[in-house]
């Protein structure tokens, strides 16, 4: 379950440039829910997704994940209860480390690290497994480096590594959005299928209106660092994108002028 | 070449790649470019020196040299971690401010240790050469060092420490605190650094304030050298590139010093180690340049 109440992120507060990018925003999130977020450009999607994962400083507000307070809690303090996987697939993967070790980091998300051996032999057997599921011969790759792998196959591998260890929530950052369209089908699929099996929490951030209904069981809109609309299933089931921007219209009594939201 | 030489350039060669190790540790694995060595290799010698004179015991000396480097390291590290310095500037700080630190551990510019008990003492009942067994003991000193930074980075902190350097947004989201693995890496580099100048000193027989000029060049020359001419595709390789680039660095220079018609001499030391650095920089990039040239 996670609790957002009335969040607020001001940039540069106090100076010209002043720019409010969350304004007291909330959000109940319950255990188990797939979450689809869109929203136009500077609707505070990633500064959203940021506070929740602790790269950012709130200015007020609260966020409550799994009943605890994580608000002013920094990124690394947080990791055992957030998982990310971000939207460009060079950032969540460590390039010049192997596969094996970059499962084995994610292994460790938010627990004690010691001065063990890092691949043990049976954290590596636990690897392939996952590996296999993706289907990439990935399994057989263990020792390259991950520098060597195409965006789609690191991309795959960030979603494995975060879903490799249990968490309260995990943040998907418009994942599929570098990736061309056949491979970023493939990642959407899989996200699908990790979340249902493991009945996760997770909140996706999209940028495609379309994508934000096909996947998920509820699709919340940011417009100006509020939520413009907040939509559900059953009643969100059998909408299509003109729906959407109809509700948007009601909700906010203004036209989208976002190209990019309608088209993709 | 003489063996004695030959066997000195062996000797300072180990030691300084005990200093590329630390350098490997700061520049590659945090990709924190630290310049506080050129404090922690003489701060290394002064305190093991100061220590050794006042009767301590010389292993202990040594290990208290280790801590006080490890100290000076946390220093840089934090300035540019908590108080937001950047990390080549904070590192200029420390070195500069261990200058007067190091006048005031000795009391005075330099300590001679002629005829003091050093670690090197107890060897010299054994029938051999000291030349033999001075690089003899480094080297047993070294390979320890080495296998033990093996094991460090290839153990799961030692892990996290890699992730830090190559990607830091990627370490904090599995949970790692940033700050704490740069504060320890820096302490290891410089712990390590400040070995190096206590045996230094040791087997030279005196500190001086100003032995730590230009060590950071020829850490780096040692680290780069070694990456130009070893494989570096796992850290065992990486580390003991390290360990080969200090050693033929040394030799480097001991032949060209000692070749008479190139007519170098002894204060030419620091033109010539700032030119071969910048060749083994140059070198590996010239070399692909070359290759596509060729279509290869």
């Amino acid at each position: 379950m996670i609790n957002i109440k009335n969040l607020r992120v001001t940039f540069g507060l106090g100076t010209p440039l002043e720019n409010k990018a969350l304004r007291d925003l909330s959000l109940t999130v319950p255990k188990g829910q797939f979450v689809t977020v869109i929203g136009s450009n500077g609707a505070g999607k990633s500064t959203f997704l940021n506070a929740l994962s602790g790269e950012i400083a709130v200015n007020s507000g609260e966020i409550v994940i799994a009943e605890q307070n994580v608000t002013h809690l920094p990124t690394h303090k947080r990791a055992a209860l957030v998982s990310r996987v971000f939207q460009d697939p060079l950032a969540g993967t460590c390039e010049n480390l192997t596969i094996e070790e970059n499962l084995a980091l994610a292994f460790k998300r938010g627990k004690r690290r010691g001065l063990s051996f890092a691949t043990k032999k049976e954290y590596v057997e636990v690897f392939k497994d996952r590996l296999q599921y993706l289907g990439l011969g990935l399994e057989h790759r263990l020792q390259d480096k991950m520098g060597l792998l195409s965006g789609g196959q690191r991309q795959a591998i960030s979603l494995l590594m975060a879903t490799l260890e249990p968490s309260e929530i995990l943040l998907l950052d418009e994942h599929t959005a570098a990736l061309d369209p056949k491979t970023a089908n493939f990642v959407l699929k899989l996200t699908e299928a990790i979340i249902e099996q493991n009945s996760l929490t997770a909140i996706m951030v999209t940028h495609s209106m379309r994508q934000a209904l096909d996947v998920g069981e509820r699709t919340v809109m940011l417009h100006e660092g509020r939520v413009a609309f907040d939509i559900s299933n059953p009643e969100r089931k059998g909408l299509d994108v003109p729906d959407l921007l109809a509700l948007f219209e009601q909700n906010r009594g203004e036209t989208l002028a976002d190209d990019g939201l309608l088209l993709s | 070449m003489s063996q004695i030489a030959f066997l000195g350039a062996i000797e300072t060669g180990l030691i300084f790649a005990l200093v590329a190790f630390g350098l490997y540790l700061s520049f590659r694995v945090l990709d924190f470019p630290d310049l506080t060595v050129d404090g922690s290799f003489p701060l290394g010698a002064a305190v093991s020196a100061t220590l050794i004179v006042s009767g301590f015991n010389p292993w202990l000396a040594t290990f208290a040299a280790i801590i006080a480097g490890g100290i000076a390291g946390m220093i840089t590290a934090w300035m540019n971690v908590r108080l937001q310095i950047l990390n080549l500037l904070a590192s200029i700080l420390t070195m500069i401010a261990l200058y007067s630190v190091n006048l005031r551990i000795m009391g005075k510019p330099n300590v001679a240790l002629l005829g003091e008990e050093t670690i090197l003492t107890p060897f010299e009942a054994f029938d051999i050469p000291y030349y033999f067994i001075t690089p003899l003991v480094f080297l047993v000193i070294v390979a320890v060092v080495l296998l033990a930074l093996v094991f460090f980075l290839k153990s799961e902190t030692g892990l996290a420490m890699r992730a830090t350097g190559a990607n830091p947004r990627m370490a904090r989201a599995q949970g790692i605190s940033t700050s704490i693995m740069i504060i320890l890496g820096m302490a290891i580099s410089n712990g390590l650094v400040a070995l190096a100048g206590a045996l230094f000193a040791q087997s030279q027989g005196a500190a001086d304030v100003t032995m730590g000029v230009g060590v950071i060049v020829v850490g780096l020359a040692s680290v780069i050298g070694g990456e130009a001419l070893v494989s570096t595709r796992t850290i065992f390789l990486a580390i003991l590139a390290c360990l080969v680039g200090a050693i033929l660095y040394r030799l480097a220079i001991a032949l060209a010093l000692n070749a008479d018609f190139i007519g170098l001499q002894a204060q030419d030391l620091n033109l010539v180690t700032a030119a071969l650095v910048a060749m083994a920089i140059v070198l590996p990039r010239f070399k692909s340049t070359l290759k596509l040239q060729r279509g290869q």
